[in-house]
């Protein structure tokens, strides 16, 4: 009975957390929308990217205004003195540009698409990516660390070790070049790219989702070692060796489940990186996710996609962020939420 | 003069840089107490092979960084004032003008006499036929390529071989009888200890990788002088050449990054960890919304930015290496205040730890001024954050470079760095028949470079981080 209100209790409190969390999450958003206001219209004006656009030489100022009015930037930026009342902040781009970015309205790309309509239908393949490269790639790290820590201070850690320094000193560029040409150009097991939203799926994401483990393997497992190691210096695993258990159980049992704490913060850490990553890894391997739409986008210079990306690129970081606090508290029951 | 200095943007702060790294080793040199983890860093056998390496790159790299423009031969004799070429040379490029000169029609192979490429050759007797031709430089020496070439490469390699072993000998001669004079001690005697391996620094080990690295650079000397040794490129030029100019924007993107981070991470996490309160409560949440910000999206959106104001003003610049180097100066600093957050966090805990220690209160009772507590107690103990910091990050800056090079928001097109190399060489892959040299020549160098700069790194983080030593003896 008691205990069953001390759940219920904790129920309430993870709740609250959750909704408290959220709300601290706006003013770091609406910072997110200042910086990027900042920089796609305080450092060039409208007018310049316009100029930019339609070509620097021998623009009408006709053709100016008319691409503005396409995008909705023929307003005054943060503040117009003609307007009256409240419409004096409202009516402007920062305004409503601000807004809509709240609202997961994003506007129009330079090809008149509808963006948060193209961002629906790229989040799927994206997710197809990164998901198994996430998962995966904690798998196997993990994994990869704790044989070079049982294998402590033999030759096997040590090669360990150098392997992945030299892993970590090879750009990914060249992982996926030289992946691309070996498996696919040379021994022709899967595809070089592509994608389909068939169930042959699988064949298009075997070489992304491998090369993308594989290139981060070195720092992480390096990384998950020393937490291993530094774990393996506590009290408590020198009790549990006292006790005489054996040392695979102290390892994978005790040392393991309280190593999950680091290697989790360090999960969320990995979450930009892996957008990083998975913008090279599908624009290399013509993944029709968010990754190479902003890489596209990048190249054609299309601002308002880039605009609206870096928005949803902080938005997602930040629910990570949640998640793992909430992931915390189910791993390690010593932490309260206070 | 019979040239013109110019000092690039990025030139003048390596300088900056350089003079910063004099003055800081003057200072731990006076120090016993900062001299303590660099000693350890000295006995680390990798680490010391790895900054062998890495002097050698950092050696090219300053080469490269003085610039001039030479002047032109006029024919007008009379008159005094002097022309100079508008194109910007360095050092390096007059060391290394064969390399820069001698450029082929288009692609070659490595060590090849011939071009890639069938062309048409007019007969001197009429007619046309179709074959590869010879190249202009690449083994022109030779009469008659199929029977002589094995051999020339040979004698050229013992030749290189050769001059190797003599620069390595002057220069172990040198070395050793610098440290017999400092310890006082005959030739002979240091020889042996350091031939067994006995020293504290593994000057053993430092003169095997350093005969290495002078055996491959005299070979590379003697070959590269009569052939392409990485093969041409589309225009014809040489690629080992290219390979050697990327180290410069190797080396400037990791150090000037860093300089351009440090202010922001050093003033801002010291100032929320001291002040505490409302201060750190800003500075925190400047930091958390910038580090919210996916930092590849944060720095290509600012590049964009940079590029159409660039594009906007083109008046601004005087030459294209000027353009092509304040782009290079722009995506250090674009680079450095995206990624100062980091070091500013592991800043302000260090500071939170440190204010409340004792002396700290003690200087606060004796009425001294908060400037000076922080400028005299709290910055010399958080400096070992800032290098450690520093130099994990070199790495992972030079990788950072050729991808963002790859998105489109990296050096200029027009500069030759790892990341345009890499590029290009993408797309040279898909050709048929392969060219794989431009792609196998940025790889050998990225990864030397990256490689000694990550076991560096951690030679240093394990002599400076306290943490390191309870590892060590866990490990044992």
């Amino acid at each position: 009975m008691e205990q069953e209100l001390v759940i219920q209790r904790n129920e309430v409190r993870l709740v609250n957390y959750i909704i408290r969390r959220m709300l601290y999450a706006i003013p770091i958003l609406i910072g997110v929308n200042l910086i990027t206001f900042t920089l796609f219209f305080v450092v060039n004006t409208p007018d310049d990217m316009a100029r930019m656009h339609l070509g620097i030489k021998r623009v009408t100022p006709e053709a100016i205004l008319k691409w503005k009015q396409e995008r909705g930037y023929d307003k005054s930026l943060i503040y117009d003195s003609a307007e009256k009342g409240a419409d004096k902040f409202t009516n402007t781009i920062f305004f409503e540009k601000s807004t809509a970015m709240f609202v997961f309205d994003f506007g129009r790309a330079d090809d008149g698409r509808d963006i948060a309509h193209e961002i629906k239908t790229r989040m799927l393949p994206s997710l197809a990516i990164a998901l198994p490269v996430f998962i995966l790639g904690l798998v196997s790290y993990i994994t990869f660390a704790l044989i070079m820590v049982f294998f402590r201070a033999t030759y096997i850690d040590l090669w360990g070790v150098v392997l992945c320094v030299a892993i970590m000193s090879i750009s990914l560029l060249f992982y996926v070049i030289g992946g691309q040409f070996l498996i696919s150009k040379l021994w022709h097991l899967v595809p070089i790219s592509g994608f389909s939203g068939e169930l042959d799926i699988g064949k298009f994401l075997v070489l992304p989702v491998i090369i993308g483990v594989f290139s981060g393997s070195g720092a992480s497992a390096r990384w998950y070692r020393t937490i291993f190691l530094e774990e393996m210096g506590k009290d408590y695993v020198r009790t549990a060796r006292a006790k005489g258990l054996s040392e695979s159980i102290v390892l994978f049992k005790h040392v393991l489940g309280n190593a999950l704490i680091p290697i989790l913060t360090g999960a969320v850490v990995l979450i930009p990186s892996l957008f990083m990553g998975s913008l090279i890894l599908e624009s290399f391997f013509g993944i029709p996710g968010l990754g190479s739409y902003t890489i596209d986008a990048i190249s054609s210079q299309d601002f308002a996609i880039v605009r609206a990306m870096v928005f949803l690129g902080s938005f997602f970081y930040i629910i990570g962020l949640i998640l793992t606090d909430i992931s915390y508290t189910l791993v390690d029951p010593r932490i309260r939420l206070e | 003069m019979p040239f013109k200095p110019v000092i690039l943007w990025t030139d003048s702060l390596i300088y900056l840089l350089l003079i910063v790294v004099i003055i800081f080793a003057c200072y731990v040199r006076r120090n016993e107490h900062l001299l303590i983890p660099w000693k350890r860093v000295g006995h680390s056998v990798s680490g010391m092979m790895a900054l062998t390496v890495l002097i050698l790159f950092i050696s090219i790299g300053l080469l490269d960084t003085v610039h001039f423009r030479p002047a032109l031969e006029s024919n007008n004799s009379t008159s005094t004032e002097k022309i100079y070429d508008a194109k910007v040379l360095s050092l390096f490029d007059i060391i290394a003008t064969p390399l820069r000169t001698n450029i082929e029609k288009t692609y070659s192979a490595p060590f090849a006499t011939h071009l890639y490429s069938k062309e048409i050759i007019e007969l001197p007797q009429g007619g046309q036929i179709r074959e590869f031709p010879r190249l202009k430089f690449g083994g022109a020496h030779l009469q008659n390529p199929e029977k002589q070439f094995s051999a020339d490469i040979a004698w050229r390699t013992v030749e290189g071989l050769c001059l190797g072993f003599l620069i390595w000998l002057i220069f172990v001669t040198l070395l050793v009888k610098l440290i017999a004079y400092k310890s006082g001690m005959k030739f002979m005697p240091v020889l042996s200890i350091i031939s067994r391996g006995e020293t504290e620094i593994p000057w053993k080990y430092i003169f095997i990788m350093s005969a290495l690295l002078l055996l491959i650079f005299g070979i590379t000397l003697s070959l590269s002088t009569h052939y392409h040794i990485f093969g041409t490129d589309k225009v014809g030029q040489d690629v080992f050449y290219q390979a050697l100019k990327s180290i410069r924007i190797g080396l400037i993107i990791g150090t000037i990054t860093t300089l351009m981070m440090l202010p922001f991470a050093l003033i801002l996490g010291i100032t929320a960890g001291y002040f505490k309160g409302w201060v750190d409560d800003v500075i925190q949440y400047i930091y958390t919304t910038l580090s919210s910000i996916p930092s590849v999206l944060l720095i290509a959106a600012s590049v964009l930015m940079m590029q159409v104001y660039i594009g906007i003003h083109p008046e601004l610049f005087d030459t294209m290496a000027s353009r092509a180097d304040l782009r290079l100066l722009f995506l250090c600093i674009i680079l450095g205040v995206t990624s100062w957050t980091g070091l500013c966090r592991l800043l302000r805990g260090e500071t939170l730890k440190i204010r409340e220690m004792e002396y700290i209160q003690a200087a606060h009772a004796f009425g001294v001024s908060h400037w000076r507590i922080i400028s005299r107690h709290i910055l010399p103990n958080v400096l070992h954050i800032v290098l450690i910091a520093t130099v994990m990050e070199f790495s992972g800056l030079v990788l950072a470079e050729a991808v963002l090079s790859y998105i489109g928001v990296g050096v200029d097109p027009s500069m030759i760095s790892f990341g345009t190399m890499i590029n290009s060489a993408r797309l040279e892959m898909a050709r048929e028949p392969m060219i794989w040299w431009a792609l196998l020549a940025s790889f050998g160098f990225m990864f030397t470079l990256v490689l000694s700069a990550n076991l560096f790194a951690d030679a240093v983080q394990d002599a400076f981080n306290p943490r390191v030593k309870t590892l060590r003896l866990i490990n044992r």
